[in-house]
This record gives C-alpha cells, sequence and structure tokens, in this order.
C-alpha cells in the first residue's frame, strides 16, 4: 500500500492468485471430478470463488460502473453503495427517479451538488491557532482537518477517534462524524488518510471488505473456519456451491449442502438440536426432586406413592403433591389432597412431552449417526488409498482398482443425503407420498450399510472379481437409488405434496 | 461555592506527572465546570482534586420542576481513552432521583453516555442533558422493569446494552 488514495486499486499484490489450487484436494490420484456424480446441480448454477483480492477488485468495479453512469465523486458512490447493500440497481433508480438530496441525507453523504461548506474554524484566535473541541488544544489551521459536513479537529484527534471505533468497536463503513449528533459517515479515503499504523489500516480494510461481502446477496463467504475466499454468484439460490477449500455448502444459507430438506427447516432444526431445549422439557416434565434429599427422580410406575430411591433417604413421599405419603392414609393409588382430574391431566402432558420427545430422538440419533460416520469420510479415503496401492502391486492395474475411490464418493454422497432425509422426514406430516419417501429412504439406507460393509471387506487376489462385481453393482444401486429420492422429494416441491407437522 | 474558585484560582492543581493530552482535556473541563458551572451544577473539587479520573458533580433539583429543592451526586469515571471512550456517569449517594430513565442503584439510560456518545462533548454536555431530562419529567416513577434491572445489570452501566425509551418522557 503505497499511496493511500489507491489503496484500493492496489490489489494486484495477491499472492493467491487465480488457478486451481489442485493441492488442497484430497483427490486420491489426479482423476479429476471422478466422483463427477457429486453434485450435478452445480453445472447449472454458474459462481465463481473470489480471494480477498478479488473480492477488492470487484468492489472497485461495481463503483467504477455505477460512476461510468453517475458523475459523482468515488467516495460518495462506494457510500451510497454500501447503503443499498451493493446492489447497483437499486441505487440507480433510487438516484435517478427519486428525490436526490433526500437520498444524499438517508444514507448519510454531505450531497456533491452543494457548494462545499466554508470550513469554518470554530474558535480563531487572534494568532492564527484554532482551538480543536476535543482535545482543547491550540492548533495551528494546518494541524486540523475537516471533512464534508464542515466539523472540524486536529489530525491527532480524528486519528485517534477513528482508531477507537476501528479497534475497539469494529466499525468499518459506518463511521460518522466525531460531532455530536453529526451522522456524516466518514469516506475510505479520509479514514485512510488519516489512520497511520498500518495495523489499524488493514483492520479497516478488512472491516471494509467484510461489509461489503456481508450485505451483498449476491456474495457469501466460504463457512470453512479461517477461509478466505467467497463464492459470487449471478442470482442467489438454494444451491450447492463449492469452495477452492473444496468445501461444499448451500449458497442460500451457508450450511453443508442439504439437499433434500429446505433452508428454512434445517435451521429450525439445527436450533432445535443446538438448544437441547427438548430434553430440558422432557427432565421438567418427567422428573421431580425428592422432597427431602433433592436427588433428580423419574416416575416409572403409575402408582403415586414415591420411594426415594436413594439408598440413605428412602422417603415416601406422595408424586402429585410431593407431600410426605402418611396423611394419604390407605388410598394408595390417588392423592386425596389433589383434584383427581387435574392429577390425570398432568399425567396426560407427560405422556404426550414424552411421545414428543421419543419422536424427536428417533429422527436425531439418525441424522447424528450419518454425520458421525461423515466425519470419518477423510479416514475412509485413506484406508481405501492403502488398499488399492496394495492392490496394484499385486498385478492390478491402476484402472483395475479406481472402483474402489468410486464407491466411497458414492457412500459419502448417500450418508450426507440420508443425515438431512432425517430432518426433513422429521418436519413431514404423514401423508402417500410420506409413505413411498420413507420406502425410498430405507431402501438407501439399507443399501448405503451394505455398500459399507463391503468395503470393510478383505480384498484378496481370489475373491477381488467378486468383490469387484458386487461393490460396482451395490453403488450403482446406491448412486440410483438416492437419485430416485431426491427426485421424488424434488417432485413433491413441485407438485404440494409435502405438509409439515410443526409450521 | 463561588468562594471555592476563589480560594483555588488555579484548578490545574491536580497536575502530577507528564501532562498527557487526556489530562490537559479533564484540568480544561475541570477549571471551566468550576468557573462558570451550570445552574444547580457543582464540581466536588476535593474528589478531582486526589483523582483527575473520578469526579463527583453535586446537583441540585431546578426551580419549577419536580425535584425542586432535592439534591443529588452524580459520579463520573473517565478511562485512559477520555474522550474517545465515553465516561461511566451514575447517581450515587442516599438520594437517586425518581424518574422512568433513572434505576434506583443509580444508572441511567441517555444515549448520549453510549452509543450516541461524540468525543466532542463534555461533563457539562451531559450535566445539562440530565438536568434537561430531569426538568422535562411529567411523573416521577421508576422504570418498568427496574427491579428485574437492578438484580441483574453489571455494575458498569457502560456493560448494559441499553434500549433507549421514547427521549420526551
Ligand atoms: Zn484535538
Ligand atoms: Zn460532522
Ligand atoms: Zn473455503
Ligand atoms: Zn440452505
Ligand atoms: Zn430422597
Ligand atoms: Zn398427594
Amino acid at each position: 500500500m503505497n499511496s493511500d488514495e489507491e489503496y484500493l486499486y492496489d490489489c494486484d499484490s495477491g499472492n493467491e492468485s487465480s488457478g486451481d489450487d489442485v493441492g488442497l484436494e484430497f483427490d486420491i490420484d489426479g482423476e479429476a471430478g471422478s466422483g463427477g456424480t457429486k453434485y450435478k446441480d452445480m453445472e447449472d448454477y454458474p459462481y465463481e470463488v473470489l480471494s480477498t483480492e478479488d473480492i477488492t477488485r470487484h468492489m472497485i468495479e461495481c463503483i467504477k460502473e455505477v460512476n461510468g453512469v453517475v458523475n459523482i465523486p468515488v467516495t460518495t458512490t462506494r457510500i451510497l453503495l454500501n447503503h443499498f447493500k451493493w446492489d447497483k440497481e437499486k441505487l440507480m433508480e433510487r438516484f435517478y427517479d427519486g428525490d436526490q438530496e433526500k437520498l444524499f441525507l438517508e444514507a448519510h453523504v454531505v450531497s456533491p451538488y452543494k457548494t462545499p461548506k466554508a470550513q469554518k474554524p470554530l474558535v480563531k484566535n487572534s494568532n492564527g491557532m484554532e482551538e480543536c473541541e476535543i482535545c482543547f488544544l491550540n492548533m495551528p489551521s494546518a494541524m486540523m482537518t475537516g471533512i464534508e459536513c464542515g466539523h472540524r479537529f486536529c489530525t491527532n484527534c480524528w486519528t485517534e477517534y477513528l482508531t477507537t471505533k476501528i479497534i475497539d468497536e469494529g466499525m468499518g463503513q459506518t463511521i460518522s462524524c466525531a460531532a455530536h449528533l453529526c451522522s456524516i459517515l466518514v469516506d475510505d479515503q479520509t479514514v485512510m488518510r488519516l489512520i497511520t499504523d498500518a495495523k489499524v489500516k488493514l483492520k479497516y480494510q478488512h472491516l471494509i471488505t467484510k461489509s461489503f461481502v456481508e450485505c451483498n446477496r449476491l456474495l457469501r463467504w466460504c463457512p470453512y473456519p479461517d477461509c478466505n475466499y467467497a463464492i459470487k454468484v449471478q442470482y442467489p439460490d438454494a444451491r450447492p456451491v463449492m469452495c477452492k477449500c473444496r468445501k461444499v455448502f448451500c449458497f442460500n444459507c451457508g450450511e453443508n449442502w442439504h439437499d433434500p430438506v429446505k433452508c428454512h427447516l434445517l435451521k429450525r432444526w439445527i436450533k432445535k438440536c443446538d438448544d437441547d431445549s427438548e430434553t430440558s422439557n422432557w427432565i421438567a416434565a418427567n422428573t421431580k426432586e425428592c422432597p427431602k434429599c433433592k436427588v433428580t427422580i423419574e416416575k416409572d410406575g403409575g402408582c403415586n406413592h414415591m420411594v426415594c430411591k436413594n439408598q440413605s433417604c428412602k422417603a415416601d413421599f406422595c408424586w402429585v403433591c410431593l407431600g410426605p405419603w402418611e396423611p394419604h392414609g390407605s388410598s394408595w393409588y390417588s392423592c386425596n389432597r389433589y383434584d383427581e382430574d387435574e392429577a390425570k391431566q398432568a399425567r396426560d402432558a407427560q405422556e404426550k412431552s414424552r411421545a414428543a420427545l421419543q419422536r424427536y430422538l428417533f429422527y436425531c440419533n439418525r441424522y447424528m449417526n450419518h454425520m458421525q460416520s461423515l466425519k470419518f469420510e477423510n479416514k475412509l479415503y485413506a484406508a481405501v488409498k492403502e488398499k488399492m496401492e496394495e492392490m496394484q502391486q499385486h498385478n492390478m492395474s491402476w484402472i483395475e482398482v479406481q472402483f474402489l475411490k468410486k464407491a466411497v464418493d458414492i457412500l459419502c454422497d448417500c450418508r450426507q443425503t440420508l443425515m438431512y432425509t432425517y430432518v426433513f422426514a422429521y418436519y413431514l406430516r404423514k401423508n402417500n407420498q410420506s409413505v413411498i419417501f420413507e420406502d425410498n429412504q430405507k431402501d438407501v439406507e439399507s443399501a448405503t450399510e451394505t455398500l459399507s460393509e463391503y468395503l470393510e471387506r478383505d480384498i484378496t487376489q481370489e475373491n477381488l472379481a467378486d468383490i469387484k462385481q458386487k461393490v460396482q453393482d451395490k453403488y450403482r444401486y446406491c448412486d440410483q437409488r438416492r437419485r430416485k429420492l431426491l427426485e421424488h422429494v424434488h417432485e413433491g416441491y413441485e407438485k404440494d405434496w409435502w405438509e409439515y407437522t410443526e409450521l | 461555592m463561588y468562594l471555592f474558585v476563589v480560594e483555588f484560582p488555579t484548578p490545574s492543581v491536580p497536575l502530577r506527572g507528564p501532562c498527557l493530552p487526556q489530562q490537559k482535556r479533564l484540568q480544561k473541563e475541570l477549571m471551566s465546570l468550576l468557573k462558570e458551572p451550570p445552574a444547580g451544577v457543582t464540581v466536588d473539587v476535593d474528589t478531582a482534586h486526589t483523582k483527575l479520573t473520578e469526579w463527583v458533580v453535586h446537583m441540585e433539583g431546578a426551580a419549577g420542576t419536580l425535584y425542586e429543592g432535592e439534591k443529588f451526586q452524580l459520579q463520573f469515571k473517565f478511562s485512559p481513552k477520555y474522550p474517545f471512550d465515553s465516561p461511566e456517569v451514575i447517581f450515587v449517594g442516599d438520594n437517586i432521583p425518581v424518574h422512568p430513565h433513572i434505576y434506583s442503584n443509580g444508572h441511567i439510560c441517555l444515549s448520549i453516555l453510549t452509543e450516541d456518545w461524540s468525543p466532542a462533548l463534555s461533563v457539562q454536555a451531559i450535566c445539562l442533558s440530565i438536568i434537561s431530562m430531569l426538568s422535562s419529567c411529567k411523573e416521577k416513577k421508576r422504570p418498568p422493569d427496574n427491579s428485574y434491572y437492578v438484580k441483574t445489570c453489571s455494575a458498569n452501566p457502560k456493560k448494559t446494552k441499553w434500549w433507549y425509551h421514547d427521549d420526551t418522557v
């Protein structure tokens, strides 16, 4: 960054130049895209992967594009574009069809058409000194800096102010003037001019890029930890995209690609799993504390007469009222201190919540199970690679052993699909189509487990032909059934077959 | 009280050690508050003397308002980042004004004390703002969430994520 004015244009210095970085792939061999089955949708959904430098370049292009049409300062254009979340069309529309002065006011920028406010020093002493309203020191006018709105402070105070906003408050594009009640935004060139510390400058640039990507509906950061690439699409949609780091995710929500379940249901599911509220609700509804020793107890029978299982306590009490059992007398099966109906209602509610929990656990366990298996994906690839090398030493050609890698590709695809079918199924209300869906799911699931089993078998010279045939037949079947399952769900989306339980 | 100023004609007394820009600003603020305090406002010189970064300001309820005749104390704490960081301001002592924006623990719900703070504001500006807040009050009552807030808040009001209500109350 040699010149402050040009800091944003200085984007060719990047070392992350374009070109495929094959180095990151865990593809066993050079057979690029052999798992080409992976995300077929990608073909008809064009997108680009952008490095930080590409993002900056893209940002400048957006500004230039607008400036080619609208003759206003670059800094003003940037603020306006940010105001419209980098939607050029929206900006142009408002710029030409609306009240421009109102637009500038809304975007907190001084109208470039107004004759600049005379930057009148607020206090000018006879000796040509001005008083800075922040540090209260008298400064020669050369040490004072004003911005578009006319507010002037000493350069040191501006630097300190901007640094505080950037470092402590993490503000980038939205830092306003230091004067009280002045909402005019400090433009990026002024910030870059006033900040001298390279670390602060860098942080500022990061914040600007970050907000550019985050508010731009055609861009999304790769969700992989510490990955600095972003995906740029032509129109936003719930489609799978693959980053240079090989992470595949949904452009719309940023989660792992989750076909067949829709983004909003997945989001709801993840929240449910995260806060684990279901389990705590159940505990609240189904357990109580022993009134004497406070140990948590769960009721396991119909009788209200509870005897604490804590051997050193053994308290006798009533489940319904938690009072000592003795006054209940001989009415062993009901609490004579509590309205019987009410107690029954409480029991029914407990039953209901228990059933809901069991349903949730059913889907959750299956979802987790596939997720867990997918986590060992890398291990599986490594194991298969080893096996393939071994086989090649036993007179088998490279091409002959490729079926194993293909099998793992398909196995992983199937697990990922199956995992998300359980989220879909959890919210699905039973009807004729949901029964077909569940049959499809069962079919893919059992075929997937068989395929997984085959891959664990020992392969010897003798059984190779047999195993190879079996594995190939099975993965073809899995792949075909997986596609069938997805097609069926997609068809259901089109034809409105699916009804949901908790919407 | 004005006599105080006469007795201490140079309130730059708390000058010790190197004179940082922050100290200079605080000294100037202190001096101007001692010389020309807003009506009903007095800085406790003794506390400011012992520690330039912690002041107590005495405030009197203005005549003709619901707080006429009442006396309050405001405590100001300045972080090393003042004036870029807002000061921590709370009511202290045994009389905390009963007001819809003032909690019984002395915390004040006033936007210029947090997100609307500007380094071009000052202790004087804060005092004036609080006086006007008190003066425009039409009914003496605590904020609706007072008991919950007081039980759960941090000791430092700046850690509270304030939700600013209608400022005209
Ligand atoms: Zn200054
Ligand atoms: Zn301004
Ligand atoms: Zn990535
Ligand atoms: Zn999604
Ligand atoms: Zn017990
Ligand atoms: Zn009972």
